[in-house]
């Protein structure tokens, strides 16, 4: 199991930033998601989000809330889920789950973390869980062994970075604008602020999402964070594919862009 | 009537914590339930409005300036109206209405909305956004809006905008810009998901003027509060008109901001039972309902802690009413909390025993009323053949029934 300390240490070492890919279970299909989310790390993500498919996704865009209803649809539930991981962990990615925090409230907070860590994956990105209601959720996380991901914005003040990034361990999420999730012509120019401000509460990495598409802008995120979000513009890649073999090469080709764009 | 003459609401009305023994805690929390499920982003501007209705509440010139809208505007004091032939048909206890009906817009949603909209102009925001179900708390959004300068987007669930098309228009025809929200069910859960994308995006100069109780702090307590105007009004009439208070309150729950508001005042009058009426669809059997308090589970849904319908893997479950405005899966975490707490208690009606009720109130007292509170009524039917003859019970009419024709129209072959 590769965690996400030894992905930014090696990252730091090569003088880059790491890639972090992210893709809904059950999406396109519950196989298909785990052959994505393989594309993605063999095009050089070097960790994966898998994304808890939920009802009612409030900060996702457009095409995070397509993917979604499709893997609802598909009839995805939290065992496919934990599949998912588990297959996508084989790769050798550093595999979290993205979730709301509805399903883990209703599943138990320590049976998920235990059947997450069981799975292989190494922590979870909670977006709608703040610090105020994280107790439970820590302790759960910390007894399995896994991190907790939290985020922080452009609205954020000094005492709520400082207060977010406590709860923090892995790695702190940068939302570089104010919005919901989606690429977009050019990222936020609140991300670099908020990165140089989070870096004062915390050692931890700083990773940048929201509205990176592309290489260019993979690039420009990687000169100051430690690393870069993608998730609506592989889906975009996959939703535009006739089939699944073509939804992989253009997987594989955004992955490629957007690891030469860290790299650079 | 020398209540009239005094101010209708006065500063105790929205007083602050503690008064009443009842309001949350300073993370929002009604005992378990309530608090804050939201991105970090919306944190913020949660506090501002937070902080901002604080000072709001505590100021006169603000108690003043809503006072003079509630009255002059809204159309306040709403009266009571006892209906006795009505009341033939519930055991003949004595039925009393609170007719929030009368305001200005036909629906209860305007005090919340007047308040809300003033709390705009403090934060020094220019735009306003809602969701809205059966369409009345978008009507009375625009209504504020157009009253006081402020661009206004309503985000309606496409199935909504469909069943209340003369909402839509009215809503259009104030200045609205209306956006039918086709994702998920299409209803007013969808349109709640939408319109917290829009603040998001747009939290510098927007508000979100949360239609009902539900959501995360403080809206739970401020739509509360300012809502609270149709029990503090109707408790000091009740006693006016029958010389004690009630023997029970009944009000129909969606999200619950009309329930909350007549209760509110009564909650320390421990000889007033409290009952709310959620919408039972086709039955509980069926599936087909929005039974959240009396079938739901305790989950998070919109930001906050209460009883949601969702399945064992916390996916919201589509909700079903008759009438729009309860068609919702979730409901205020205060509701969660006095239904813990035994204070007030909870029952489904079927849409077919709320539209018997909403003929009859038109047949037998010549009121048309909500669908809505419909509910209500179909709810005092029942309560007062139990408690019998001796009985007062009050229902909050928390609208009038103008807005449902449609749905009448397909339901009674009319």
């Amino acid at each position: 199991m590769t965690t996400l300390q030894t992905v930014f240490a090696k990252a730091k070492a090569d003088d880059r930033a790491a890639l972090v890919g992210y893709l809904p279970a059950g999406f396109p299909t519950k196989d298909g998601a785990i052959a994505a989310a393989a594309a993605m790390v063999e095009a050089g993500c070097d960790v994966i989000e898998i994304g808890l498919p939920y009802s009612d996704p409030l900060m996702d865009g457009p095409t995070i809330q397509d993917a979604v209803h499709r893997a609802l649809s598909n009839g995805t539930r939290i065992a496919d889920v934990l599949r998912t991981v588990e297959g996508v962990a084989k790769t050798g990615a550093a595999t979290l789950v993205m979730t709301y925090w509805n399903p883990i409230d209703r599943y138990g907070a320590e049976r998920f973390a235990r059947d997450l860590a069981g799975a292989g994956g190494v922590g979870t990105i909670t977006p709608d869980l703040t610090p105020e209601e994280a107790g439970p959720w820590r302790e759960a996380s910390a007894a399995a062994g896994i991190d907790t991901v939290f985020l922080v914005a452009p609205s954020s003040t000094e005492e709520r970075i400082k207060a977010v990034v406590e709860c923090c361990t892995g790695f702190v999420y940068a939302a570089s604008l104010m919005g919901v999730t989606g690429a977009r012509e050019s990222v936020g120019s609140a991300a670099q602020g908020l990165v140089e401000r989070t870096r004062t509460h915390t050692d931890l990495p700083v990773c940048v999402g929201l509205g990176v598409g592309n290489g260019r802008q993979a690039a420009e995120v990687a000169a100051y964070a430690d690393g870069v979000i993608v998730g609506s513009a592989f889906i975009r890649r996959l939703l535009d594919a006739a089939d699944e073999p073509s939804g992989l090469a253009a997987v594989r080709e955004l992955g490629a862009e957007l690891a030469a764009g860290v790299r650079d | 009537m020398t209540a009239t003459q005094e101010p209708i609401l006065t500063a105790a009305d929205l007083a602050g914590h503690g008064v009443h023994g009842d309001d949350p805690d300073a993370q929002g929390k009604f005992g378990i339930f309530g608090g804050r499920y939201v991105p970090e982003a919306l944190i913020p501007a949660l506090d501002e409005v937070a902080a901002e209705y604080d000072r709001a509440r505590n100021d006169p010139a603000f108690l003043r300036e809503f006072d003079h809208l509630l009255r002059t505007y809204a159309g306040r004091p709403t009266t009571l109206t006892e209906v006795p032939r009505f009341a033939q048909h519930a055991g003949g206890a004595r039925i009393v209405l609170k007719r929030e009906d009368l305001t200005h817009t036909g629906a209860h949603k305007i005090n919340n909305v007047l308040g809300q909209a003033l709390l705009t102009k403090r934060l020094g925001k220019t735009r306003v956004i809602a969701e809205t179900g059966a369409g009345q708390h978008g009507v009375a959004t625009a209504t504020a809006a157009a009253l006081m300068g402020l661009e206004c987007v309503i985000y309606m669930g496409a199935v909504d905008c469909e069943r209340q098309a003369l909402n839509v228009a009215r809503m259009k025809l104030l200045g609205a810009t209306v956006v039918p929200v086709t994702n998920g069910s299409q209803t007013l859960k969808d349109a709640i998901n939408e319109a917290f994308r829009d603040w998001v995006t747009n939290v510098d100069r927007t508000h979100y003027l949360f239609g009902t109780i539900a959501g995360p702090h403080p809206f739970p307590e401020i739509v509360r509060d300012f809502a609270r105007i149709i029990g503090v009004e109707a408790r000091r009439q009740i006693l006016e008109l029958t010389g004690a208070l009630p023997d029970a309150v009944c009000a129909a729950v969606g999200g619950g901001s009309n329930a909350i508001g007549i209760f509110h005042a009564f909650i320390e009058d421990s000889g007033v039972a409290l009952h709310g009426y959620e919408a039972g669809g086709r039955g509980l059997e069926t599936g087909e309902h929005a039974l959240t308090l009396t079938a739901g589970s305790v989950g998070v849904l919109h930001g906050s802690r209460t009883y949601v319908l969702q399945d064992e893997e916390g996916q919201t479950i589509e909700s079903h009413s008759i009438s729009a405005g309860l068609d919702y899966p979730g409901v205020g975490p205060e509701h969660a909390w006095l239904k813990d707490s035994g204070r007030a208690v909870y029952h489904g009606i079927t849409d077919a025993e709320a539209m018997e009720a909403f003929a009859l109130l038109a047949r037998t007292e010549g009121i048309i009323p909500a669908i809505e509170s419909s509910h209500a009524l179909a709810g005092a039917l029942k309560l007062g053949r139990e408690l019998g003859p001796e009985a007062t019970v009050l229902v909050n009419l928390s609208g009038r029934g103008d807005k449902d024709m449609g749905t009448a129209m397909k339901y009674f072959d009319l």
